[in-house]
């Protein structure tokens, strides 16, 4: 029995849903629509009278001002001929038919279970034009949802809609034994069969564990059988997945260097070059009594301290796999997972301040045939910019800052980074709020959305390459709202001392959370069956592996837990008590009162044999490219503009709340026009002080083809100049005022383990990584900026049968420091006609990867070099031109280099450059104009404050020209003119340039 | 003098109320943050507040509607005292009181029927709903007062900047019967326009398309406001896309922001009642 309600819009309010679909389907997938009508079917499961559900629909469901109600009937009319159904697919998350139920229990006054589906919704559209069969399933597979977590009807409609996504599991014998009396092949086959993303190694080292006298009498002791159960291989596959425990950036690693002939031994990238460049720091820093480095690598995010009373936490992650199959349910659990690292480090609480994002995409013009599985670059673009969009605003967590790449080698599997900052209190009633206590005897607490099926295997799927068989169950939407009722009531409960530590649950589900907590009293107990389900007849590895999102685990004393549920009761959070902490060794599972897996925890964590892996180094043969003599720099500038890697990201950015806690004081566009593309974004950290943060990003994995040092090392640079050019300061070692920085360094490569048929580049490719760490290692150590977190994603590789889309080696520093004063930071945009215009750092013939070099397919080999002692003689001097406030505008220089900066910066006010070039020294025009050498500005200044600018400079800054109010971009040399453009003219090809064709 | 007490609503997902709380504290009232659920459990009483607010944010992740279910349990949900929490608003209402709902504060004001309540009977009488370009777009935009209005939250205002930032701004009046009485009565206080101050429909100065261009309204007695545009955004100059400039041509300018003028107004307004 089911009720349904249906809401359409009436017929003279205007579609704007339906009108977008129109338009969409019309430029992205050639169909013509004609004119789309839009409504909502709501099925109603619970038993409800007749007048109970007139009354819902009327009051709870329909907006009188725009809608017509259906009950149990739906709106029909002869003029659409075609129309399609989107419902979700079972176990889908739904979050409005949740919505739906809480509000039918308010308006009728009722007490039905809102924890489990009974409302579920589905969107109907009806088209104008009739269709083909085959074009209403592109446009409802490509356009208004994703086979992989929808059900699709079409055709024409007839009046009737029938499907419920209803979850029917058949109940079955719940937990099963693994024989691993086998041979290798079998293991190797049994490790595939199980989805554990397991080598051979691994797994003999599970079979060996078994085979061992020792663990067979602890099994006995225990009434275990001798051969494990499901549950306990899935918990070592999942606590030993490369997501998990960074297999290859611990590995050994054999390099070899062709060039030179050096031969190295590195025992895990991680500690050699991560670690260590941020240990060394850390001691540097001690030694000179400074102590705002609080915690580095071992919780789920970095913490530094701001001051006597807060401190600072701060973690990117990178959410690739989910992406790729499906863009907005992998973006939107990207940043709402990321959201619970800062919020759950420590004791956890901390008060959300900022997401950042980075993304890299296929070009939104892709042409080739896509591969089956591949979705369009463009399409995916669109679902994680969504997704972003959902996560963030939707949590009330200004996007502050991000970056888009475009390069083909992103169209298999796009990397989304998303990065959130938060601030704690330094204490929570008399304890530091960064420590993580936990005692035996504690009470492990699940709080947030119940578990399902989803996202079962994420952990060892995302470390596994994507091909055409993913595993349906990878998929799982978030639900922002649910986050956002936990995220709230997890901050007054961390305040009124009532949750002792806490951790959330991401990849790997209570398997890696629990098991990880475990570790800091040595031993867990959990009764699987007190976790809450969305449906019945889950097995036990099922619940304790699934990753069903927005669920926290609360550590909690026995004596605070009946205020705790109490208080959860009133802020509608369902908790639920699932074990304890103990100190036995063992993590010890039980499902209604039966053993169900016991895991000596030194096994578990430490038994992951070491990899070895190998990386050998050749130069690529590059050499530089002859260009034209006759250039028409108009145009080019003009194409540089509307270039996918320079064009305005304006389309996405406003959809982003980048301002909500009315913090932000650098957003990413300003001037008059909220045109001008800025550096850091800066945000001030409370209402009655002027302290602050500068966030930034740098990455450009263009400069890897040609050496993957310098990407990296440029990466870094890029990053760091940002903050300088908003008027931030580099770290001293010897300041006392908790002026902090803190990175997260993010490694996104391809498959980099050598196999002779599957990856015969890999050694190569392993090199590459590893100068990327070293650069790491060297601009850290030398700057004294330390990576406080960090993530790895290792297999961005999209396969469909012998084709492979790989990802160019890829690396992304996000950075913070402190700002002593918000008010004193610089924007990009020129603020005066008249004002004077210097080019501040080093101009060399580097033209190698960049965005000029781009337009004529060329790649060249002089790619941009790090000179990190010149580059902090700048930097230094720009911190004292800054603490003179004589700085008017500031632009760090990047893509597009010297022109592109510069047209830039006059996009706001009708301003205007005149450029002339006499003062730059003798390189060619090209590379004056377009060269990316890193550490430089543009920067302008009254001219009042010329002889003290050139007087503070030096040799490192050089007039180039003045700020006119002609509203044109003029560059000349020798009093010959190189370019002479309007203004608008590039703005008008910048903000069209993602929509090129 | 007693102090002005604001108290500001949260929970539900419900997002702004940092913000608007340093409003209230700069233009030198008291404020409580206080979770909706305190006061359905009668922990808290709005009685004992001078302003209600209700900030901006996604309530329940605006399904059904920005704002509506919201509005569904306040309209329809009984405190734990028995009495209808729409009761105790009409009697906070009635005891001369103010309200200032912002963003999806204003959407469910107005599906509650508080807004415009031309009627008198809180019956809704108009919506907000999608935006024209069907996009929720973070932007700042300038907005004129109705001359003619005498809300005492637009007191000694021409025009301002603000953001706005919204996916369903866009006002729709029921019918042109209650289009006329909302301009007569000068209910539209707050409208979209260009920098010289003309009301606009053009997009993006209009950011959503809505009917009068309005950006905001109020009732009769002036006591409630609702407003899509967010000034608690903009408390301090450093909040404006352009402040850089402004402070180059201006280095006199002040540091408020042209928003914090709206609390200011609101709560001297209260202590002059209070005198």
């Amino acid at each position: 029995m089911k009720n349904q309600i249906q809401l359409v819009l009436k017929n003279d309010i205007r579609d704007v849903e339906g009108e977008k679909i129109t338009k969409t389907a019309k430029d992205f997938l050639g169909i013509k629509t004609g004119k789309i009508k839009t409504g909502k079917v709501f099925n109603l499961t619970y038993k409800l009278s007749k007048n109970d559900v007139k009354i819902f629909a009327e009051k709870g469901l329909c907006d009188e001002v725009i809608h017509d109600i259906f009950i149990n009937s739906f709106y029909q009319n002869e003029f659409y001929k075609s129309y399609v159904l989107v419902a979700k697919l079972p176990g889908v998350t739904d979050d409005e038919g949740v919505s739906a139920q809480k509000t039918l229990n308010d308006i009728l006054d009722l007490n039905l279970d809102v924890n489990t589906q009974h409302i579920y919704t589905e969107n109907i559209y009806l088209i104008e034009n009739e269709l083909a069969e085959s074009d209403l399933k592109i446009l409802a597979e490509r356009l208004l949802g994703n086979k992989l977590i929808h059900h699709f009807e079409f055709g024409k409609f007839k009046g009737k809609v029938d499907y419920i996504p209803t979850v029917k599991i058949v109940d079955s014998k719940k937990v099963n034994l693994i024989n691993l009396s086998i041979d290798d092949e079998k293991l190797l086959y049994l490790s595939q069969k199980m989805l554990l993303s397991l080598n051979l190694e691994e797994m003999k080292a599970i079979q060996n564990h078994f085979n061992s006298k020792d663990t067979k009498a602890i099994r006995k002791k225990n009434n275990l059988p001798e051969l494990p159960t499901d549950l306990e291989i899935e918990i070592l596959a999942q606590t030993w997945s490369e997501h998990c425990k960074h297999k290859e950036f611990a590995a050994t690693i054999n390099y070899k260097n062709l060039e030179t002939g050096e031969e190295k031994i590195i025992d895990s990238l991680f500690k050699t070059y991560i670690r260590k460049s941020t240990e060394i720091v850390r001691d540097r820093l001690e030694k000179a009594g400074n102590n705002w480095l609080l915690k580095i690598f071992t919780d789920n995010a970095g913490v530094v301290r701001i001051d006597e009373n807060s401190v600072f936490v701060w973690k990117v992650e990178t959410h690739n796999s989910p992406s790729a199959i499906d863009p907005y349910g992998g973006a939107i659990t990207g940043i709402l997972g990321n959201n619970r690292d800062p919020l759950a480090t420590g004791i956890g609480g901390a008060k959300l301040l900022f997401n950042t994002n980075v993304l890299c995409f296929g070009p939104p013009n892709y042409s080739k045939q896509l591969l089956k599985g591949q979705l369009h670059p463009k399409r995916i673009f669109e679902g994680v910019r969504h997704g972003i969009e959902d996560g963030g605003n939707k949590s009330g967590i200004p996007t502050v800052n991000g970056s888009i790449i475009f390069d083909e080698r992103y169209s298999g599997k796009p990397l989304v980074y998303c990065g959130t900052g938060g601030v704690m209190p330094i204490q929570y009633k008399g304890v530091d709020s960064w420590l993580k206590p936990i005692d035996v005897g504690d009470i492990i607490v699940m709080a947030g959305g119940r578990v399902g099926k989803d996202g079962i295997h994420g952990a060892t799927f995302s470390s596994a390459e994507i091909d055409e068989n993913s595993p349906q169950s990878a998929v799982q939407i978030g639900s922002p709202i649910t986050q956002k009722f936990v995220a709230d009531f997890m901050q007054d409960a961390v305040k009124n001392g009532l949750i002792k530590s806490s951790t959330d649950n991401g990849a790997g589900g209570l398997s890696s959370a629990v098991g990880e907590l475990a570790e800091i009293s040595g031993g867990a107990i959990v009764n699987l069956e007190k976790v809450p389900l969305k449906y019945e007849n889950l097995k036990p590895w099922e619940i304790f592996i699934s990753e069903s999102q927005e669920r926290m685990i609360f550590v909690v004393e026995k004596k605070n837990i009946d205020e705790l549920f109490e208080f959860a009761k009133e802020r509608e959070v369902e908790l639920s008590n699932i074990g304890k902490f103990t100190s036995s060794g063992f993590l010890d599972i039980r499902f209604e009162n039966e053993e169900v897996a016991l895991l000596e925890m030194d096994f578990l964590h430490n038994g992951v044999p070491q990899k070895v892996m190998e990386a050998e180094w050749k130069k690529p043969k590059l050499s530089e490219p002859e260009l034209s003599q006759n250039l028409n720099y108009n145009e080019i500038l003009v194409k540089l503009m509307g270039s996918f890697n320079i064009c305005s990201r304006e389309s996405v950015i406003r959809q982003y709340d980048h301002e909500v806690k009315g913090k932000t004081i650098i957003k990413p566009l300003m001037g008059e026009n909220g045109k001008v593309p800025q550096d850091a974004a800066v945000m001030r950290l409370n209402f009655d002080g002027f302290e602050g943060l500068a966030i930034s990003n740098g990455i450009c994995p263009k400069f890897g083809d040609i050496d993957a040092y310098e990407m990296s090392a440029g990466a870094f640079d890029e990053a760091l100049r940002q903050i300088i050019s908003v008027g931030g300061k580099l770290p001293d070692v010897n300041d006392n005022s908790n002026r902090f920085w803190t990175v997260n360094d993010n490694f996104c490569v391809p498959d980099s383990a050598f196999d002779s048929e599957n990856n015969p580049d890999g050694k190569q490719k392993l090199a590459k990584l590893v100068q990327m760490n070293e650069a790491l290692f060297d601009m850290a150590t030398f700057y004294n900026i330390p990576m406080t977190s960090g993530k790895d994603s290792m297999k961005n590789d999209f396969k469909a049968g012998k084709v492979k889309i790989s990802v160019p080696p890829t690396i992304l520093y996000s950075m913070v420091a402190k700002i002593d004063d918000v008010r004193r930071t610089i924007t990009s945009n020129f603020k005066a006609k008249g004002d004077l215009i210097y080019l501040v750092g080093e101009t060399y013939d580097e033209l190698g990867g960049s965005e000029f070099y781009k337009l004529f397919d060329e790649l060249g080999a002089n790619v941009p070099k790090i000179r990190r002692e010149n580059a902090k003689r700048i930097y230094h001097k720009m911190m004292k031109a800054n603490d003179a406030e004589i700085i008017e505008s500031s632009h760090d220089i990047s893509d597009g280099g010297l022109a592109v900066t510069v047209a830039e910066k006059a996009f706001s006010c009708q301003f205007g450059v005149e450029i002339i070039l006499d003062n730059c020294k003798d390189i060619s025009l090209n590379a004056i104009l377009f060269a990316e050498s890193h550490s430089r500005f543009v920067v302008s200044i009254q001219s009042i404050n010329k002889y003290i600018f050139e007087d503070y400079f030096g040799n490192d800054a050089r007039f180039i020209g003045k700020v006119t109010n002609d509203a044109k971009l003029q560059i000349s040399k020798g009093k010959l003119p190189i370019i002479d453009i309007e203004v608008a003219e590039l703005i008008n090809a910048w903000d069209k340039g993602l929509d090129k064709k | 003098m007693k102090k002005i007490r604001s108290l500001i609503i949260t929970g539900f997902g419900i997002n702004c109320e940092e913000e608007i709380a340093a409003a209230y504290k700069l233009a030198g009232a008291e404020t409580e943050i206080v979770h909706l659920n305190e006061i359905f459990l009668c922990k808290k009483s709005i009685h004992d507040f001078d302003i209600l607010n209700f900030p901006g944010g996604f309530s329940f992740g605006d399904d059904l509607g920005s704002g509506k279910v919201l509005a569904n349990k306040m309209k329809f949900k009984k405190l734990q005292s028995g009495k209808l929490f729409l009761d105790d608003l009409k009697d906070f209402i009635a005891a001369g009181k103010y309200i200032f709902g912002i963003c999806n504060g204003f959407q469910f004001l107005v599906k509650m029927g508080l807004l415009p309540d031309v009627a008198n009977n809180f019956d809704q009488e108009v919506t907000l709903t999608k935006n024209n370009s069907a996009k929720y777009e973070d932007r700042w935009v300038w907005c004129k007062v109705n001359a003619n209005s005498t809300s005492p939250f637009l007191k000694g205002i021409d025009k301002f900047q603000v953001p706005v930032r919204h996916g369903e701004g866009k006002l729709i009046i029921k019918n042109e019967e209650l289009k006329n009485l909302i301009v007569n009565q000068n209910l539209n206080c707050l409208s979209y326009c260009d920098e010289n101050g003309n009301e606009t429909i053009e997009y993006p100065q209009n950011p959503n398309g809505s009917d009068l261009n309005c950006a905001a309204l109020t009732n009769e007695s002036g006591q409630i406001l609702g407003m899509m545009p967010h000034p608690e955004a903009f408390l301090s100059l450093y909040n404006h896309p352009n402040w850089g400039q402004l402070k180059r041509q201006n280095p006199q300018i002040s540091e408020d922001g042209a928003g914090l003028k709206i609390f200011k107004n609101i709560v001297e307004k209260i202590k002059g009642c209070k005198l």
